[in-house]
């Protein structure tokens, strides 16, 4: 809270790299007189992010205390506060925070934070931020606490990303900003956003919302802005605000009421207050409509301290920063990628509905000609006929322009022979799930194309080393495991058969690249990695539910897990013959441990697609005459019974994945349950999460990662 | 009848309706534009205009050439063209590249005010950049060995510096008291300039950022040595010659800067709303000795005169380019105008405000513009400088605040028809 203990803290962190506050006295334009425009820099390129570690901000703290006596002095008439370029400030140095041990050392960062705002916003001068490029959390609250702001039209991702991170706007933000665009746009930029995919705002979508009091274009961005002060300070211009609000009248009180219960109800359906952090962010907005900002202030500070010690902030920070950030960019285990050959034609064989969608991926991202083959000239026509028809809606979602649609159609051709595929540097099958086919597939291939052209499969559940089996060439076969839908999700698992050779493992890690995919190198094992945690949290669940658990108890017993969908809506989705047909795979390879259910196989052979169907008020039911079909067991559990069954089951099937070396480490299991399934970062993955519950330990004797990896330091 | 017959063909009257510039600086490591893009500092100005002229709308603009005497790097890829994608003009706006070394703005506002003249244009944008800390004079070029072998050019024409020296070999009545005389009036004739705020209207302010200080803004010029005088001058050594008269401070000094200006027909003026600074009269270039580059605007000058149909004791206001004062004196002494002669460079030249080579025409003509908007008496002036390789340069000007001025009407129109050479 005092000055020292804030240098206390910023001696913990020698290693930090400073973002430097540079002041330079500006005479503004038309006699306005002297103003001080501070630039946050750390000197660093802008592939290095400004950040605000505890340094920084004592740094920012003396300077603007020496401002604010010159203000008090009368020698300047006004404070800015810009960044590098294409910088505000990206926020706190997360890296820094994560490493806090104590709660107190949290709370005086919290406070040290406050502290250095509070002088920024009490200069005895008006300040202005003047929001040049990417302003992310503490880095957005800096321009909300200041007087006024503009904002760049070429600024990209605004955000109070807190609730995403499991933090709370906690500078001020979540006090500012309701008052500043209104409960309704704050609960969205601090609520939903965070939330969906951890979205941002441009300048121009912030501006829209009331962030920023004026717009400039980026080529004069800065003398414009200072240019508006000028006119702001000398009484010619007053901002309006038309979406901020008077949080003590009543008609307001009553929005800020319906704008934290939609709130609730939103992080409710996103993550199923699994995480903490998203509901204390609307505590805290509840609270503060009726206090002062300093008595706001104190409860911002207390909660970021206790969420900053918790495990999901942790977790989340492992997975965004180490996992998603840096990880996904330089996969484990990947060859030398100047080993890669070029791809200048690709070949896919089958021409149905995931042929298509990887023709269409393929020819979008790669750019190059693409060529599907299918057994008759209809399959084919109605192949490529799909692809045009996508790339139209892209056009009329004005998702791409008119000549990047012609040209993608053009790049897609279809043909009714292999020989098309001669000139081909890569081909991938997705033809019917039988190995028999698949070999025949590539024997033909095989016949046609250059010994060097690649080979891929998309088999999410054959094995590729059987595949390679009769090849001529099986050092160029390479598992090339998407996702459904192709073109959203983002994972894409690279299966290395035994025989695989580096070339071609580093031409399929180059390809991912182009695609915009995140590669994870996987070792041919049955379902690689997400279908194999998928089906066996799926299997346990159902086998609960077979032995007599009702279906509402088991398919909510894992909803303290956040996890996107539950498990009976996620196989519907999946389509259940396709679920029981892995499942079957995996029964094969790896027994008892994925167990074959015979109701799911009645619902099948009844044609039943999903066990819930909506009831006449909405709800979802299971019918009457599903449950008919089906016979269960009389050992019902409870829903925590599941959920700990469940736990200790992801833990013996990942601790057996890293034994059997599937994967290079715990991260990548982590890494494709993110990217490959979409659960959560405050699960860290799932191995933070297991480690977190104990299962880990129940079950293998030890965790998966070292404490303070991606939970609290020991 | 074809449409395009000389007969019927109007030559149009070109008016300046307005022109910026960025604040000039020092070149090197120390200026306050080092580490700042050239093409940064005309895309400035080229907003600025279009911000100070609201009424012109950015797809009226025909035509954006922008003059760089070295066009590589920062000042490459057809600079008129970048800065106007770069500055946000609408993409079917064209653009090119210009260069006449010094004279390179200048030969921008001839070229397109010809252009418009002959109907090609209606509005432009002419300017010039020169970012000589980026583009020292002369780095990159590659000139024939014939200009030695065959004596077509002496070598010590190449440097600006030497033809100086030779100024004054030729004019021995030019002394080097007279040159820093000279000098340091220009200094405070800037000086003074700048506090009747007679500059400042015609700077758009620059923001660059260094390492390690931050975001500046840029509102004056940098190269002003306020309150110089003849004793200072007199210390300085003469790089170019031992015991010569060529000195820093009785030169321009070497400059990071740009400009841009808006020239119209007559009548996309009238229709448009835009003001009218100055009526284009006539220009002209003009050859010299390379030796002797500095003499150009002599040459120069009579030609423009004659093509206007008239004589030096109608020129009211001479805004000329001090790349030296030996130069400035040459011309002076030729047309037998007195040193201090009040109509010549009011606002102090080159030798005080600096010369970034290719973007000076257009701050002669700024500043002329200014001048006749304060001096509604003086119905013509000049703006000329000297070019290197032996040129000279001249655009003579009409005041519209004068009582003879002739502003344009519809009508006239018809009546400004001219005879061509087919006639």
């Amino acid at each position: 809270m005092s000055a020292a203990e804030f240098q206390k803290l910023a001696a913990l962190f020698p290693d930090e790299i400073v973002t430097h506050s540079y002041v330079q006295d500006i005479q503004l334009p038309g006699g306005a007189g002297t103003f001080a425009l501070i630039t946050l820099d750390n000197g660093l390129d802008h592939s290095k992010p400004t950040t605000l570690g505890p340094n920084t901000l004592v740094e920012l703290g003396d300077v603007l205390e020496k401002l604010k006596e010159r203000a008090s002095r009368g020698e300047i008439v006004g404070v800015g506060v810009t960044g590098k370029p294409y910088f505000l400030v990206a926020g706190a140095d997360l890296s820094a925070v994560k490493t806090l041990k104590e709660r107190e050392h949290g709370l005086w960062m919290a406070q040290l934070g406050h502290a250095v705002y509070s002088t920024l916003a009490n200069l005895g001068v008006p300040s202005f931020a003047f929001i040049n490029g990417l302003a992310l959390g503490g880095g957005l609250e800096i321009a909300l606490q200041s007087t006024y702001r503009t904002v760049s039209t070429g600024a990209g991702a605004l955000a109070l990303p807190e609730a995403f991170i499991g933090l709370v706007p906690g500078w001020g933000g979540v006090y500012i900003l309701p008052r500043l665009i209104g409960p309704e746009n704050a609960v969205k930029v601090m609520i939903e956003n965070p939330l969906s995919n951890n979205r941002t705002l441009t300048g121009p979508e912030a501006f829209e919302l009331g962030v920023a009091d004026a717009m400039f274009e980026p080529a004069d961005f800065v003398e414009q802005s200072l240019a508006w002060a000028a006119r702001v300070i000398s009484g010619e211009v007053t901002p309006e605000r038309k979406n901020s609000v008077d949080a003590t009248d009543d008609t307001v009180a009553a929005r800020w009421t319906a704008a934290v219960a939609a709130g609730r109800a939103f992080v409710e359906s996103k993550t199923s207050n699994a995480s903490p952090a998203p509901g204390k962010v609307l505590d805290v907005m509840e609270a503060n409509r009726t206090m002062t900002q300093a008595g706001s202030a104190e409860l911002e500070c207390e909660t970021l301290a206790g969420l900053m010690q918790t495990d999901e902030f942790r977790s989340t920070v492992y997975a965004f920063l180490d996992l998603v950030q840096k990880r996904s960019k330089r996969p484990a285990g990947a060859p030398d990628r100047k080993l890669a050959r070029p791809v200048t034609k690709i070949g896919v064989v089958g021409a149905g509905l995931m042929a298509s969608q990887l023709a269409l991926l393929f020819a979008r991202q790669l750019k190059v000609p693409v060529v599907m083959t299918d057994i008759d000239q209809a399959r084919v026509d109605k192949g490529v006929a799909y692809v045009h028809a996508e790339v139209d809606k892209l056009l009329a979602k004005k998702r791409i322009k008119q000549d990047a649609a012609n040209r993608t159609k053009a790049l897609i051709t279809g043909s009714v022979s292999k020989e098309a595929f001669t000139d081909a540097d890569f081909v991938i099958e997705a033809v019917f799930e039988e190995l028999h086919i698949k070999k025949q597939v590539f024997a033909e291939v095989e016949a046609i194309v250059s010994p060097e052209c690649i080979l891929a499969t998309n088999t999410s559940s054959l094995s590729v080393t059987a595949m390679a089996e009769d090849l001529k060439h099986p050092e160029r076969l390479v598992g090339f495991h998407f996702f459904n839908p192709v073109a959203v999700m983002p994972l894409l698992e690279i299966v290395r058969a035994p025989k695989t050779d580096d070339a071609v493992l580093a031409t399929a890690f180059e390809l991912a690249k182009g695609l915009k995919k995140t590669a994870v190198l996987v070792k041919d094992a049955a379902a690689f990695v997400v279908n194999r945690i998928l089906l066996r949290l799926m299997g346990e669940v159902i086998a609960a539910f077979d032995e007599g658990t009702p279906a509402e108890v088991a398919d909510s017993a894992l909803r303290p897990m956040g996890l996107p969908m539950s498990p009976f809506t996620l196989s519907a989705m999946v389509g259940l013959p396709v679920a029981q047909h892995v499942q079957e795979s995996l029964h094969a390879a790896f027994g008892d441990r994925f167990p074959v259910s015979q109701n799911l196989q009645k619902l099948i052979d009844n044609g039943v697609k999903s066990l819930w169907v909506p009831g006449p008020d909405g709800t979802p039911v299971i019918p009457a005459e599903t449950l008919a079909i089906m016979s269960f067991g009389n050992t019902p559990s409870t829903g925590e019974e599941v959920l700990r069954r469940t736990q200790d089951a992801l833990a013996e099937e990942i601790g057996l994945m890293l034994e059997e070396g599937v994967v290079a480490g715990p991260e990548d299991i982590d890494l494709c349950v993110i990217m490959g399934a979409g659960w959560p970062m405050f699960l860290g993955g799932i191995t933070p999460y297991l480690d977190r519950v104990g299962a880990s330990e129940r079950v293998n004797g030890k965790r998966f990662l070292a404490p303070g990896v991606a939970s609290a330091p020991a | 009848m074809s449409p395009s017959r000389s007969a019927q063909r109007n030559v149009r009257d070109v008016v300046f309706v307005d022109g910026v510039r960025t604040p000039f600086g020092k070149a090197g490591e120390k200026g306050i534009y080092a580490g700042t893009r050239a093409d940064d500092l005309v895309v400035k100005c080229i907003r600025e205009l279009m911000r100070r002229n609201p009424s012109l709308p950015a797809d009226r603009i025909d035509e954006v050439a922008i003059a760089a005497t070295t066009q590589t790097g920062d000042q490459g890829l057809t600079i008129g063209r970048t800065a106007a994608l770069l500055a946000g003009l609408p993409r079917t706006v064209p653009g090119f590249a210009i260069d006449r070394m010094c004279a390179g703005a200048m030969t921008a506002v001839t070229t397109t005010a010809s252009g418009i003249g002959f109907g090609a244009y209606d509005v432009v944008i002419a300017g010039g950049v020169e970012h000589m800390g980026n583009h020292p004079m002369g780095a990159g070029a590659d000139p024939n060995p014939r200009f030695m072998s065959e004596r077509l050019v002496d070598p010590a024409a190449l440097n600006m510096g030497n033809t100086a020296e030779n100024l004054h070999d030729r004019f021995p009545a030019i002394t080097k008291d007279r040159t820093d005389t000279y000098a340091a009036a220009s200094q405070a004739k800037l000086a003074a300039a700048y506090s009747n705020e007679q500059i400042q209207h015609d700077l758009v302010p620059v923001a660059t950022m260094k390492p390690g200080q931050g975001w500046a803004l840029h509102t004056a010029d940098e190269p002003p040595r306020p309150g110089t005088t003849v004793a200072d001058l007199a210390e300085l050594r003469t790089p170019f010659r031992a015991h010569g008269r060529v000195t820093a401070g009785n030169a321009a000094g070497l400059n990071d800067g740009a400009t841009a200006a808006v020239l119209a027909s007559a009548e996309a003026a009238e229709e448009l709303g835009l003001t009218v600074k100055m009526r284009l009269v006539s220009y002209a270039f003009a050859g010299v000795e390379p030796e002797v580059m500095g003499i150009g605007p002599v040459p120069a000058t009579e030609k423009a005169l004659k093509n206007a149909g008239l004589g030096i004791e109608d020129i009211g206001l001479f805004e000329i380019n001090e790349a030296f004062a030996v130069q400035v004196l040459s011309f002076l002494d030729h047309f037998g105008i007195a040193d201090d002669d009040p109509r010549v460079n009011r606002y102090g030249g080159a030798i005080a405000v600096g010369h970034p080579l290719a973007s000076s025409g257009v701050r002669l003509m700024n500043q002329l513009a200014r001048q006749f908007e304060e001096d509604h008496s003086v119905r013509y002036g000049i703006t000329t400088m000297c070019i290197g390789l032996g040129m000279g340069a001249t655009v003579i000007w009409e005041n519209p605040h004068h009582a003879a001025y002739e502003s344009f009407t519809t009508d006239q129109a018809t009546a400004a028809t001219t005879e061509g050479a087919a006639a």
